[in-house]
């Protein structure tokens, strides 16, 4: 049995901007672990992203990961993003600011109409706390964060949710330059302790040269090149 | 005077269902709005920002349209029900709800739309559903503008005047809020009354005037 590929995405959509018209037609296929989406800004890349995770769709086209199909048009499969149990880290990581770092990481471990407790022990949460160092921090809000403190909360929230994949936009676009060299390094050993498929977009030679298995070229809305890894 | 504190308890009774009212539509149709686009929301938007610019007396008047016994609604409330709604404390709650409704709907629409969709969006990717992320991210994050909405609401709702005249009238002990006290007392040439009633309604606005200045910049979100 052949296996499917970990990232079977082809999509279309066309965006409005301003008045003018973008086509965005993003296509790859790819059982890399780690691949990044390469691009200037406004080629697409975070829209991408979106239609992967769910909180955008395409017009048509067909988006699954690991042989499980998450959306598809001509079969009329659109699953929620809550039902897609993806991982999202946001470029400017949208924490909840009203709620703290533990509350946020615990936020996906409560179902109902209320958010976790201040103070809610949460085995899951602990481990992510005590693996990204934020224990000295848990009971602070994100204005109160520094940008790396931020960065892993964001991380720590989208893993303990136990996603099948994790999705990052620019994860290290708001972070100093010595910053970005650690948490690169960070992030790798994470994703291969943790054994998940990771897609990253960025528009960074580093983070490619850091991070990519496999790199997609994405300008004005399309692939130009798909790149397995050379090293 | 103890007309007058009947009056009060009215006055409050009446403006205090109508911002719970107002509460419950003014947050839902509030935020429908801000994250929503449908046909016909441009003309609904000026429908529901319309008793803000209309005369109360034709707005009560409409309302007698509609909640008269002949009316559409009156009539089956009356077949049904048995329920005569003119001239009666309800009817002054609804006059009031109508009156004040665009003060909570645009301040909650306005609170909604400064809300970043994208904590939204986070909430879905981690699983919670809409109803529940509504509950726990976009209320915590748009309350203080809704309060701030919902207060004036509540003050309006207790000067409530022309509306309030035209389907309630102005029976005391029953109908007649504090507005129409006031009006009545004058009319009938009594001072003292009139005196009594115009300093008690100036109290009880700047004790709620104190209040919002109290309660608003208290309970900032993002902090303890």
């Amino acid at each position: 049995m052949t296996a499917a590929p970990t990232w079977d995405i082809a999509a279309r959509r066309t965006l409005h901007r301003r008045g003018a018209s973008f086509e965005l037609d993003v296509a790859f296929r790819s059982s890399a672990s780690r691949i990044v989406l390469f691009g200037p800004s406004g080629a697409g890349k975070t829209q991408t992203l979106r239609m992967i995770s769910g909180t955008a769709d395409p017009d048509r086209g067909h988006i699954a990961i690991g042989g499980r199909a998450l959306f598809d048009s001509t079969r009329s499969i659109r699953l929620t993003p809550q039902q897609r149990n993806l991982g999202y880290v946001y470029q400017d990581y949208a924490l909840f600011p009203h709620l703290t770092v533990r509350q946020n990481i615990a936020f996906s471990r409560v179902s109902g109409w209320r958010n976790p407790p201040r103070d809610a022990r949460d085995d899951v949460v602990e481990r992510w706390l005590a693996t990204l160092g934020l224990e000295p921090v848990a009971h602070a809000y994100p204005e109160q964060l520094s940008g790396g403190q931020r960065q892993r909360t964001a991380l720590a929230r989208a893993l303990a949710a136990e996603p099948v994949a994790l999705l990052l936009d620019e994860p290290f676009a708001a972070l100093d330059q010595r910053l970005r060299a650690r948490l690169r390094d960070d992030l790798v050993a994470l994703q291969a302790t943790l054994d998940l498929p990771m897609l990253l977009i960025t528009h960074d030679d580093d983070d490619v040269a850091a991070l990519a298995q496999e790199v997609v070229y994405v300008e004005h809305g399309r692939v130009v090149a798909e790149l397995g890894q050379l090293a | 005077m103890d007309a007058a504190w009947v009056a009060l308890k009215l006055t409050l009774k009446v403006a205090g269902w109508a911002t719970l009212i107002n509460l419950v539509a003014g947050v839902a149709l509030g935020h429908a709005f801000s994250r929503r686009r449908f046909p016909g929301r441009d003309l609904l938007d000026a429908i529901f920002t319309l008793p803000m610019v209309m005369p109360p007396t034709v707005l009560g008047y409409y309302l007698l349209v509609l909640i008269g016994s002949r009316g559409p609604l009156g009539a089956w409330l009356l077949d049904h029900f048995g329920i005569r709604l003119v001239f009666t404390w309800q009817a002054a709650v609804l006059a009031a709800a109508i009156v004040s409704f665009p003060l909570v709907f645009k301040a909650a629409r306005a609170a909604f739309e400064s809300v970043d969709p994208q904590y939204e969006d986070a909430a879905r990717t981690l699983g919670i559903g809409e109803f529940a992320l509504f509950v726990r991210v976009s209320l915590p994050l748009a309350w203080r503008g809704i309060l701030a909405g919902l207060l004036l609401a509540f003050a309006r709702s207790l000067g409530e005047f022309g509306a309030t005249l035209m389907v309630a009238g102005s029976i005391a002990g029953k109908t007649q809020t504090l507005s129409i006290a006031v009006y009545e007392a004058v009319q009938a040439g009594q001072d003292d009354t009139a005196n009594f009633l115009v300093a008690l309604t100036s109290i009880v606005c700047i004790a709620v005037l104190l209040a919002a200045g109290r309660l608003v910049p208290g309970r900032v979100a993002g902090r303890a």
